[in-house]
């Protein structure tokens, strides 16, 4: 029993230190996200203004939105780094709503145009 | 008798201690023992922002199903906006989830006046982003586009407002922290502070990454 309460002592620490210690990623790592961040959002403008077919437009600024959404939540939100139990309640809460959501417009026909 | 010398009983007694010095120190270190590992203050914004996930799903769902409906008459969202304008000001906001992210750093390493800089930093560009907003509310309203006008403003004024609202909020959280900070309240060992406060801001960051592209990009 005190061997497992060491453990769990013991395991949980470093999942809340880590940050606190300075051992995330660097300042320049952070830097070089941003720019990444920036040139996708460059891309997203772009893309718009091009004659692209509606279904095309849709898809492409589906996925450049999706890579800056979780680009943000683990590299700036340090999903990536931390306990796993925050990325389950997190990504736990968004899929929830994404499904409910989903369900809901499509009882109103919203997808009806694909 | 164990290889130690100890008999099983004192064995025992010697674990619980040794279990109960780590549970002071994990004490000392983070304010609460939790069986996750995690602060209660760190796992409650995590489970915050899971349920502003369906806020905002709500929020976002309802002006999808409205944006073409002007029954009421009066112009739609989508035939006022400015792309240009709007692209900068999420440039902006992505910029400030930048400056947050490196008042987090500076705060792990304890660097009071650095921490103070990006987080007043953050908050201006904070600001920059409410201003626009403020100015692109203006200039729909003066384009005849309302919050009452028809279905399609209310829900857009409804969702970006909220927005406008999120950010507002973090931007006092910010300048309070950084007044916490210069008073010496946000040392080293309370850097956890300024993560959680991060935590929001970056939350408020992606939500604009959804409202930018589904809102304003999409045609």
């Amino acid at each position: 029993m005190a061997h497992s309460m060491i453990d769990q002592t013991g395991a949980a620490t470093p999942a809340v230190t880590e940050d606190h210690d300075g051992h995330g990623p660097s300042d320049r790592h952070y830097v070089n996200i941003a720019i990444l961040l920036a040139v996708i959002t460059g891309i997203e403008v772009a893309v718009y203004y091009l004659d692209l077919p509606s279904v095309a437009l849709l898809v492409v600024l589906f996925i450049l939105m999706a890579i800056k959404f979780f680009t943000v939540a683990s590299q700036f939100m340090h999903l990536k780094f931390d306990s796993a139990i925050l990325s389950r309640i997190f990504y736990g809460g968004l899929i929830l709503a994404v499904i409910v959501y989903m369900i809901a417009l499509s009882t109103f026909r919203l997808f009806n145009f694909f | 008798m164990t290889e130690t010398g100890l008999t099983g009983a004192e064995a025992e007694a010697a674990a619980l201690e040794h279990a109960s010095g780590a549970r002071i120190a994990a004490t000392e270190a983070d304010g609460h023992i939790t069986s996750t590992g995690l602060t209660n203050e760190k796992l409650g914004m995590w489970v915050f922002l899971g349920s502003e996930c369906l806020l905002f799903g709500g929020l976002i769902s309802t002006y999808l199903l409205y944006k073409h409906n002007n029954q009421a008459g009066g112009p739609l969202p989508h035939e006022l906006y400015d792309i240009p304008f709007t692209s900068i000001s999420s440039f902006v906001l992505l910029m400030s989830s930048l400056t947050m992210v490196l008042a987090v750093s500076a705060a792990a390493r304890g660097e009071g006046s650095k921490l103070r800089t990006w987080l007043l930093t953050t908050a201006l560009l904070g600001s920059v982003f409410i201003s626009g907003q403020v100015y692109e509310f203006q200039s729909f309203v003066k384009e005849g586009m309302g919050f009452t006008t028809n279905s399609a403003s209310s829900a857009f004024f409804t969702l970006t407002g909220f927005h406008g609202v999120h950010v507002s909020i973090g931007i006092i959280m910010l300048i309070s922290l950084a007044l916490l900070s210069w008073r010496g309240r946000v040392p080293k060992e309370r850097a956890e502070v300024v993560e959680i406060v991060g935590l929001y801001w970056h939350f408020v960051d992606v939500v604009w990454i959804i409202i930018f592209t589904v809102v304003y990009l999409i045609k």
